[in-house]
């Protein structure tokens, strides 16, 4: 990847103006305030070893990679940056991004992309529980299996599995959309398998194609499910699933 | 919040190095749990000698003369080893008979231990100053497992810290709480458990104790734990050969784990993993919820 310079609005002295970034030598307070105090530009970030919230509320047009396994919360909150960790991550990666793009090549820990609000989380590897909790407009396409609880209480956003999703997948959901291509272990409170027209199956390929899938995976292999829309508001019937 | 660390040897080549790859990943976690730590060291075994650990407060026993009675009652010498407020007493006698005459005759003192392989140390207060000043990097073994701990249910003292230990050369390590530990604790102490806490944690320990005195294996008493431990947690668990996870059933505190050909790790967080050789080329997952991962080296 090209590296420029990047342009700084105002850089904290004593900090270089350098693309690398090395954890071993930096903190990540001054990692992310170099970030925050630039708007924009081509960072590689080494050594994460695990630390919390690298790379968080990013806002500018961002070239970022991260060589290595990231803790809690890396990328939350960005906003028009592209982010690739180049290993796993831990809880809450990209938890509640804006917009832009975030890749993990590995696995993710729980609550992946939780209540994103616009953008898309690609993951490479599998994603535990709870995956895409809250979602609220963020797409999130995981090329492995997702874990229990995921997409709870999801409101919009879509969600692709190209791998099995485990127990109670959209438990409470609104209107996000879930495409899996693999076996949900079972289906959560008021989510239900919907039929897949056309325009689901381009959404679908759409997404595909942005997560790098190109011809190689077929949007007929997945079911789409969906809210039945009996939990949105409280009915006696439904007593016993509040 | 609370961290554990736990560190499974495969090459015995690693043996002397275990303390202070424990001491290194322990200090990873003190954010998570930073009023007390603990940790139980697997090692250092001579045949037919018994280890009883204890810890009380500084100045408040005379190990020596405890040392002493405590030969008389076993029937048997009892050699001594004192580290900081601890000490580790090693005898040929009956380790289990030594364990209950100390929690008896020495009500100054908390019994951490008792077995032919496990050590275990306990402080309050920062976790690294802890490891320090009990000579954690200077530790050899095969196996180590600590805790680093943001107290919920009980209070922060050296009894409350972990790990909870209450059968022989097994110990357990919590992250999270249990709910039912109180009518638990009555029923295990009818089934003749000794308990010298109120902490929960010393519960699901002396849980796992009557489970295998009942002739459950250690798999078995953790999959029976699912349905008769009420709550949240991560567990940690030590044997005199081994080591066992079990996350419960909605995996609602955080585990990571990697292997390789040299070493098994558990860390509540990557980071407490991320200091440990060759953890570049690791195999590294997270543990399932509700699924028994046991370790040993039979």
């Amino acid at each position: 990847m090209a590296r420029k310079a990047p342009s700084i609005r105002s850089a904290r002295p004593g900090l270089q103006r350098n693309s690398v970034l090395d954890l071993a030598r930096m903190t990540v307070r001054e990692v992310n305030q170099l970030l925050h105090d630039a708007d924009g530009g081509d960072f590689l970030i080494k050594n994460p070893r695990g630390a919390h919230a690298i790379a968080a509320g990013l806002d500018g047009r961002f070239n970022i990679a991260i060589d290595g396994h990231v803790g809690y919360y890396c990328a939350g909150m960005t906003k028009e940056a592209s982010i690739t960790i180049n290993g796993n991550a831990g809880t809450g990666v990209a938890e509640n991004m804006m917009s832009g793009r975030v890749h993990v090549k590995g696995d993710v820990s729980q609550s992946a992309g939780a209540t994103g609000c616009g953008g898309l989380l690609i993951v490479d590897g599998n994603a535990s529980a709870r995956c895409g909790i809250s979602l609220r407009g963020l797409d999130i396409v995981v090329k492995g299996s997702v874990g229990h609880m995921s997409a709870f209480m999801a409101q919009a956003g879509i969600l692709v599995v190209l791998g099995d999703a485990g127990d109670a997948l959209g438990d409470s959901i609104y209107e996000a959309r879930l495409y899996v291509r693999g076996r949900p272990k079972s289906l959560g409170s008021d989510c239900v398998p919907k039929s897949m027209g056309d325009t689901h199956k381009a959404e679908l390929r759409k997404l595909l194609d942005a997560a790098g899938l190109g011809g190689e995976v077929d949007v007929s292999e997945f079911s789409r499910y969906g809210s039945a829309r009996k939990l949105y508001n409280f009915h006696i019937d439904n007593l016993e699933s509040y | 919040m609370c961290g554990i660390v736990g560190l499974f040897l495969k090459d015995p080549r690693l043996e002397p190095e275990l303390g202070k790859l424990t001491a290194a990943m322990l200090a990873e976690m003190c954010e998570r749990g930073p009023d007390s730590a603990g940790f139980a060291v697997y090692g250092n075994e001579r045949t037919g000698i018994n280890k009883i650990c204890a810890v009380a407060p500084e100045g408040a026993v005379a190990w020596p003369q405890v040392a002493k009675q405590l030969a008389k009652s076993v029937g048997n010498n009892v050699g001594i080893e004192e580290i900081e407020d601890h000490a580790i007493f090693k005898t040929k006698g009956d380790g289990e008979a030594a364990r209950t005459w100390l929690i008896d005759n020495v009500p100054e003192a908390t019994v951490l231990s008792q077995g032919q392989s496990i050590e275990i140390f306990k402080g309050v207060g920062d976790p690294n100053r802890i490891a320090e000043r009990l000579k954690l990097s200077e530790r050899r073994g095969s196996h180590a497992i600590g805790h680093t701990r943001m107290a919920t249910e009980s209070a922060v003292t050296i009894a409350g810290s972990h790990p909870f230990s209450t059968g022989e050369d097994t110990c357990l390590v919590h992250n999270g709480s249990l709910s039912n530990h109180n009518r638990l604790r009555e029923q295990l102490a009818r089934h003749g458990e000794r308990f010298q806490t109120e902490n929960d944690t010393e519960v699901a320990a002396a849980y796992l104790t009557w489970r295998t005195r009942e002739g459950d294996s250690l798999k078995q008493a953790l999959e029976r734990s699912l349905t008769d431990l009420d709550g949240f947690y991560t567990f940690v668990v030590g044997t005199r050969d081994g080591f066992a996870v079990l996350r419960d059933t909605i995996a609602c505190k955080p585990a990571v784990m990697a292997e390789t050909d040299d070493w098994v790790a558990f860390g509540t967080e990557f980071r407490a993993l991320s200091t440990l050789p060759g953890i570049d080329a690791a195999r590294i997952w997270e543990p399932e919820p509700a699924t028994v991962y046991v370790w040993s080296r039979a």
